[in-house]
């Protein structure tokens, strides 16, 4: 068999603190996913976006309608990516307002088909049902294939059996990671070059003025 | 006559708070104001004013054609034009007939820049659907163009009531309708536009990176040949700009800052000098000021006409009219021995009344037997 481009991971990691568990939640499931894929003999670059970096760049971007140059990046990192990782902290029973201020300065089409693994951290596992009225929905509208398994760590899950079980911190990550890593294995490396950049989107004026002329 | 390149100011008109002051200008005041710069611009031997137009506070300019006649009959170089003309929500019968007086008003110094509006509700106020901008855009300008080009005008069309055996008076001075450009600060499309119908291209160049304006200008230039038009260096460009001037670059940022900082678009976003590294926006001395402006032909190439934003976020008018004095005397005539140095000879002058009627008259044999 040939061997296969490297897959480009994307993980976007919206934690405030220094350590931070969300980071440290993201890093595991990287890893995980990379360990998958290196079974399958599928090499991954992985890429971190730290948002707490961006909060200023995102503000303004915000503000402005462009995004400096080191948000922009952020943002080619991801939208350029195979597959993505997203995770966030729970603040106020949802994601966390800079992770969805990130999201909401991506073009909203430039998602579309991507798979994603989406994953959250919180206090108690109280607000678990996040994932699935929060982040799910958000990507789905993106357009991105979400894998059914969505890992939520709890502060009391870092102390937790680390025996690969269903109900582990540890037996979630692995299955979330084989799922997005089946996503990626199965399809080919997102063709990024053909995906047009907007500038070139446009149709030809013929054909701008014929849709509006009249049918007889 | 013609010229290479055409320097002017372009105008929001917005009511904004003096921020040092906290002082808010009436509109009647900023009306005023707006009127004194464009004399001011004639002055200091500027080419061109050109105004918004908007329906909604806090913003006073809702009806370019009466403003600018005004000014056409105080002034007798001065270009006047807008920034933008609101193709998409006004009647393009409307359009054609205000213009076309004020072209005969002014003896043919107007021209437009067409544009669809930074407020979403105009067009519902207008009984427009903004999910048609785009198809607004074309449709509207399409009979536009017709208007100002055939005597009499059958048409149909998808927003707009039908029309049979109608003509637009005034007919255009001449026989020659004014310039036009299409400005956008995002869609492709207008771009396209502009290039089908070989008119002006002008980009906004004011909040966005150079590279967006150098993705959209390359489009424009590049479909501007395959319409048969010229080279794509023979592309009709139009540029905006912001600075802000003093003759000690330190007092300009320090003056300026505050203003910058409540900035209705950009203000309690990008620290000013973030703002001054991503976008095309000066703040310093002339000379500064001087080789920014240059370095646009190195992204853009060379190009028609440059307008600077100057009365916005609320300055007072005296320090505006400081800005023109600067612009003039100190800017401008650099900017154009300067731009006229390695301009190739194939690269059409910035358009006026007098270049279109020569240039008319020079197709006018191969027109004759080309129309109908």
């Amino acid at each position: 068999m040939t061997t296969a481009a490297p897959v480009n991971l994307a993980v976007i990691s919206a934690g405030l603190s220094q350590p931070s568990s969300t980071r440290l939640l993201a890093d595991r499931l990287a890893e995980a996913v990379r360990q998958n894929l290196a079974g399958r003999d599928r090499e991954a670059v992985t890429r971190v976006v730290e948002l707490r970096e961006l909060a200023h760049p995102i503000a303004d971007n915000l503000v402005t309608g462009f995004p400096p140059s080191a948000l922009r990046e952020a943002v080619d990192t991801v939208t350029g990516a195979d597959a993505v990782i997203a995770v966030t902290p729970v603040f106020s029973a949802s994601y966390s307002g800079l992770f969805k201020s990130f999201l909401d300065v991506i073009d909203n089409t430039a998602l579309t088909g991507m798979p994603v693994l989406i994953a959250a951290t919180g206090g108690t596992a109280r607000h678990s049902l996040v994932l699935d009225h929060a982040l799910r929905p958000v990507f789905s509208y993106l357009r991105t294939v979400v894998v059914p398994t969505g890992v939520y760590a709890a502060t009391e899950d870092w102390g937790t059996g680390g025996t690969p079980g269903e109900s582990s911190l540890p037996g979630r990550i692995a299955r979330a990671a084989g799922e997005l890593a089946d996503l990626v294995d199965g399809r080919p490396a997102r063709d990024h070059a053909a995906a047009p950049a907007p500038v070139d989107t446009f149709l030809p004026f013929e054909q701008q003025l014929a849709a509006l002329r009249p049918q007889p | 006559m013609t010229i290479p390149m055409q320097f002017g100011i372009f105008t929001v008109g917005d009511v904004t708070p003096d921020p040092t002051t906290g002082r808010v200008p009436t509109e009647h005041e900023r009306i005023k104001a707006m009127t004194a710069i464009a004399l001011k611009a004639e002055e200091v031997g500027l080419d061109v004013f050109a105004t918004g137009e908007h329906h909604n506070p806090p913003f006073v300019p809702s009806s370019p054609t009466t403003m600018l006649g005004w000014i056409a009959a105080r002034t007798e170089h001065l270009i006047l034009s807008t920034a933008t003309t609101l193709i998409t929500t006004n009647d393009p019968v409307k359009i054609a007939e205000d213009y076309a007086m004020l072209q005969h008003l002014s003896d043919g110094r107007v021209d437009l820049v067409m544009g669809r509006g930074n407020t979403g509700p105009v067009y519902p106020w207008f009984g427009k659907d903004i999910r048609q901008g785009i198809p607004l855009a074309v449709e509207n300008y399409a009979l536009l163009h017709e208007l100002w080009r055939k005597d009499v005008v059958d048409w149909q069309g998808r927003f707009r009531t039908p029309l049979q055996s109608f003509t637009a008076t005034p007919r255009p001075l001449d026989g020659v309708p004014p310039f036009v450009w299409h400005g956008s600060i995002r869609s492709p499309e207008i771009a396209e536009q502009a290039a089908y119908y070989g008119d002006g291209f002008f980009a906004n160049n004011i909040f966005w990176p150079k590279e967006h304006y150098q993705q959209l200008i390359g489009l424009y230039r590049q479909r501007y040949a395959h319409y048969g038009h010229g080279t794509p260096e023979q592309a009709i460009v139009g540029l905006g700009g912001q600075v802000f001037m003093r003759a000690n670059s330190q007092d300009a940022v320090r003056e300026f800052r505050p203003y910058f900082d409540n900035a209705p678009v950009y203000g309690h976003g990008p620290s000013m000098e973030d703002f001054m590294a991503e976008t095309p926006l000066t703040v310093g001395s002339p000379q500064q000021v001087i080789e920014r402006t240059l370095a646009f032909r190195d992204y853009y190439g060379d190009y028609q006409r440059q307008l600077f934003l100057m009365d916005h976020a609320g300055l007072p008018l005296k320090t505006v009219l400081e800005q023109l004095d600067l612009l003039g005397e100190q800017v401008v005539p650099v900017l154009r021995k300067e731009f006229a140095i390695g301009r190739p000879a194939d690269v059409p002058d910035a358009p006026t009344h007098a270049g279109l009627v020569a240039r008319r008259d020079a197709q006018q044999p191969a027109a004759a037997t080309s129309e109908n």
